[in-house]
């Protein structure tokens, strides 16, 4: 059996570097059971008996105000099932901030557990002047203390060590820090649990749930049993003997570890005087100015936005081309078929479905690491925290709703930095709202076909612009007005704190960034991505099921074959294409001056008209094929369960403009918003290699008709469809990161639920309107 | 003369009297070492009025006005 030994810090201590240190990125991550918090557990690398690490959230106390908090604290007493009992716990300290540190540090001891003291970043706290004599320290305390610097991976064999010594050492004495009459008081509540028949709870548990005022041990922990209200009163009555006697609850806590914590360090730890004024309060004064502050900042995120927006785009292009290569690699190994289209449109469809994220996951978390090791993101935070707080989010929102402008699957999963639970649901909740970079096929398609280039105001594309710049207001305006509203729905009740550390500026550390970006990359694809693939199957199979495909597999056999055997011909025809293109251009920049010039140029062009002409009867049977394998494809999308769910829905559809096929292209576009595109080329008959700049798809849409003979398409049908696709969560890919990242298959329910509803209805109203005009 | 402090002016430092209530806000702040006798100093506000920055314990805190509210000193 390994022994299993937590790891708790406050935030900014470098608790995740330390923890990727020691084991080495060989984590296994997941969620704990029931709440929102990620369970990472890791094998400590280099020791003796194996030795199993297991993190807990950053956190400035263990006093849990809910459910997530408790997590930790049943972690650390062996009451958490899935962990186990925890035989020893580090608690990892910024050596430059001892004294608030050392709250946390005070309450870990409570515990009772066999522990270990870290102070990390010690060098910078060198640096700083501060003076801290270790051996002391740990006579003083009664357990190890082991000074590290992470980053640079010293003091990393001292901590092993010292971990793998914790547990045959014991557990160091109790600080004690609380009056005597606090303790006569728990003794009371523990003899008063013990008559209403709980007679296992921990005197830590006792001690927490009186100093809790409205906390998950007065509030739940017992709620729904027939002793939780003798059990409310009896904290009550206590906490007003206690106020009696001077020792007011909760403010005695503090007052007790903080005088605690300064009587212990006072003659073994010197802070650097007084506060000499540092490079980082002379940089902090700049970045937090008035102007300049504000000017950094939106030049930074500008940056930042535009890594993800575009630097993202060539490995995301790579991405696709391998997989359109590893799709022809297997279709080259079967003949047309059942298993081959589940493979190339399926499997490999869902694995590229997966991989096409993580260039922006690891961009946006390239960022964030950057920005967070070296200070900057909580000024962000602090910058931002006054807009963001009018809509019921905090600063902590603004950059995860930012980036997800480029993708919402990096946003949520950077939502993981708001502390608070209701703050960062609410976040993830609009995140999906943001126009992403998914959605712009579908503004280019509709916004080129329809929203006419001619000049406003003498300025051209200037209607297609407002209409694209109208579409991504959209979205920022639906998620303020969304997020002030859940603020007053169900996340209601009092305005989480923002009380927030400052940490000072340093130099960031390559390795906590590649760890870092690492670390989330392997997150996403673990834990997203099984979800993703497996939406992606669900959808081939509801496109591909019931229907016959024998005809159109034999079609596909005869297509292989011919452009095996007539690869010649086919080849030809595409260079007698280039040149004709090539001599009508030439044509078109050069007319020809004199009778001479004139004849060349029938000449030529007879020539290439005879060459394909030739070509193209040659090739017929071919053509025909390919037209032929489009029309099947598209009769069995049709006939499929999502072609007639299609069908079925066009009532529904119908008051938006639209006709079934819009409504079918819609639903298989669930895996993603921008295969609208390719699915519309592919219900439309014209294959599914259709992009949004395809001509031919442009003029079938442009000619569709109803069964009576009226255009489908026209302005307000086109902003109809924006608008729902502005609106919707049509993203498996969001709504399973939501799952895994909520831990809970309630939240991407409610935010499938409620944006397709305020889709639909956006898209009803604009329809309707913009008929009237 | 006692005061909240979000009235603390820009640099000048005060002693901390006490945090007022017993709800989450106030366990926050207290945790994050605002306890009575304490010193604290304004560091100014955010380019947009609101948080505000304080050191306390020497680091850096930031407060949205409606918190350091909470916070009576004296100074």
């Amino acid at each position: 059996m390994p022994l299993t030994v937590a790891i708790i810090g406050n935030p900014n201590t470098g608790k995740s570097t330390l923890f990727n240190a020691l084991t080495g990125l060989q984590a296994r991550v997941g969620n704990f059971p029931g709440v929102t918090v990620e369970k990472k557990i890791g094998r400590i690398k280099g020791t003796a008996d194996p030795i199993d690490l297991v993190d807990l959230p950053g956190t400035y106390s263990l006093s849990p105000r809910s459910l997530d908090e408790m997590v930790s604290v049943n972690v650390l007493l062996g009451r958490q099932a899935d962990v186990g009992k925890v035989d020893a716990v580090v608690c990892i300290l910024d050596a430059s901030n001892l004294e608030r540190n050392f709250y946390l540090a005070c309450q870990v001891l409570d515990l009772g557990l066999p522990t270990v003291i870290v102070l990390n970043m010690f060098d910078v706290a060198t640096t700083r002047g501060a003076k801290i004599d270790i051996a002391a320290l740990s006579k003083k305390l009664g357990v190890q203390v082991v000074a590290t610097s992470a980053h640079r991976k010293e003091g990393l064999d001292a901590l092993k060590a010292a971990i793998a010594a914790a547990v045959p050492n014991g557990p160091g004495p109790r600080p004690h820090p609380f009056p005597e009459t606090f303790y006569a008081e728990c003794h009371q509540l523990a003899s008063k649990l013990a008559e209403l028949g709980r007679s296992d709870a921990p005197s830590f548990l006792v001690e927490r749930a009186l100093l809790d005022v409205g906390g998950y041990l007065e509030t739940e922990w017992l709620a729904g049993s027939d002793i939780a209200e003798p059990w409310k009163s009896a904290l009550v009555e206590s906490r007003a003997r206690l106020k009696e006697a001077g020792c007011r609850v909760p403010a005695v806590e503090a007052k007790a570890r903080y005088a605690w914590a300064k009587q212990t360090l006072s003659d073994v730890a010197t802070a650097p005087a007084a506060r000499a004024e540092t490079l980082s309060d002379r940089m902090d004064r700049v970045l937090t100015h008035r102007f300049a502050g504000l000017l950094i900042f939106v030049v930074l995120m500008i940056v930042v936005f535009q890594a993800i927006f575009s630097w993202a785009e060539p490995l995301m292009g790579l991405c696709e081309s391998g997989q359109s290569a590893v799709s022809s690699f297997v279709a080259s190994l079967l003949s047309p078929g059942t298993l081959r289209s589940l493979l190339t449109d399926g499997v490999v469809a869902g694995v590229g479905g997966v991989l096409v994220f993580l260039p922006q996951i690891g961009m946006l978390f390239f960022f964030i690491a950057l920005l967070e090791d070296c200070g900057y993101l909580a000024r962000a935070a602090f910058l931002m925290d006054k807009v963001m707080s009018k809509f019921g989010l905090n600063g902590k929102s603004f950059v995860p709703l930012m980036t997800s402008h480029a993708c919402a699957i990096p946003g949520i999963m950077a939502t993981r930095v708001i502390e608070d639970r209701k703050a960062r649901l609410a976040t993830i909740l609009v995140a999906p709202l943001m126009s992403c970079s998914a959605r712009l096929p579908v503004y280019t398609l509709f916004i080129s076909l329809f929203v006419p280039d001619e000049p406003l105001m003498g300025m051209r594309g200037a209607r297609q612009g407002l209409t694209l710049f109208a579409m991504y207001a959209l979205g920022i305006v639906a998620a303020a007005l969304v997020a002030a509203v859940l603020r007053k729905t169900i996340f209601h009740g009092e305005t989480p704190p923002f009380v927030m550390e400052l940490p000072a500026y340093k130099w960031p550390s390559p390795w906590i960034v590649v760890s870092r970006v690492w670390d989330r990359m392997m997150a996403f694809v673990a834990r997203a991505g099984t979800l993703i693939f497996a939406a992606a199957i669900v959808v081939w199979a509801g496109s591909f099921f019931p229907g016959d495909h024998s005809q159109e597999f034999e079609k596909q056999r005869f297509i292989e074959q011919a452009e095996a055997t007539q690869a010649d011909s086919l080849k030809h025809r595409t260079m007698l294409e280039e040149s004709l293109g090539k001599l009508n251009e030439r044509m078109a920049s050069h007319p020809p001056a004199t009778e001479s010039e004139r004849d060349e140029f029938q000449e030529k062009l007879a020539t290439i008209e005879g060459g394909l002409a030739v070509l193209n009867a040659e090739l017929k049977p071919l053509d025909d094929a390919r037209v032929e394998v489009n029309h099947l494809r598209a009769s069995s999308v049709e006939q499929s369960f999502l072609g007639r769910l299609g069908h079925l829905i066009e009532p529904v559809v119908k008051p938006l403009g639209w006709d079934w096929k819009i409504g079918v292209g819609t639903l298989l576009s669930f895996p993603a918003r921008e295969l609208v595109v390719t699915n519309l080329g592919i219900i439309y008959g014209l294959g599914q290699d259709v992009d949004e700049s395809n001509q031919q798809l442009w003029s079938t849409i442009r000619e569709a008709t109803w069964p009576d003979g009226r255009p489908v398409y026209g302005v307000p049908v086109a902003l109809s469809i924006m608008v729902f696709f502005s609106l919707c969560a049509q993203c498996a890919a969001t709504l399973m990161t939501i799952r895994r990242e909520t831990n809970s298959w309630r939240w991407p329910l409610v935010t499938f639920t409620y944006m397709t509803l305020l889709a639909y209805f956006a898209a009803l109203v604009t329809y309707q309107v913009a008929i009237r005009l | 003369m006692s005061q909240t402090l979000d009235q603390l002016p820009e640099g000048q430092a005060a002693t901390i009297l006490d945090v007022e209530g017993d709800d989450a806000v106030a366990v926050r702040l207290l945790e994050m070492g605002l306890t009575d006798g304490e010193s604290i100093r304004s560091l100014g506000a955010a380019p947009l009025g609101d948080p505000l920055e304080f050191e306390v314990r020497g680091y850096r805190l930031s407060l949205r006005i409606v918190e350091a509210r909470r916070v009576r000193i004296r100074s």
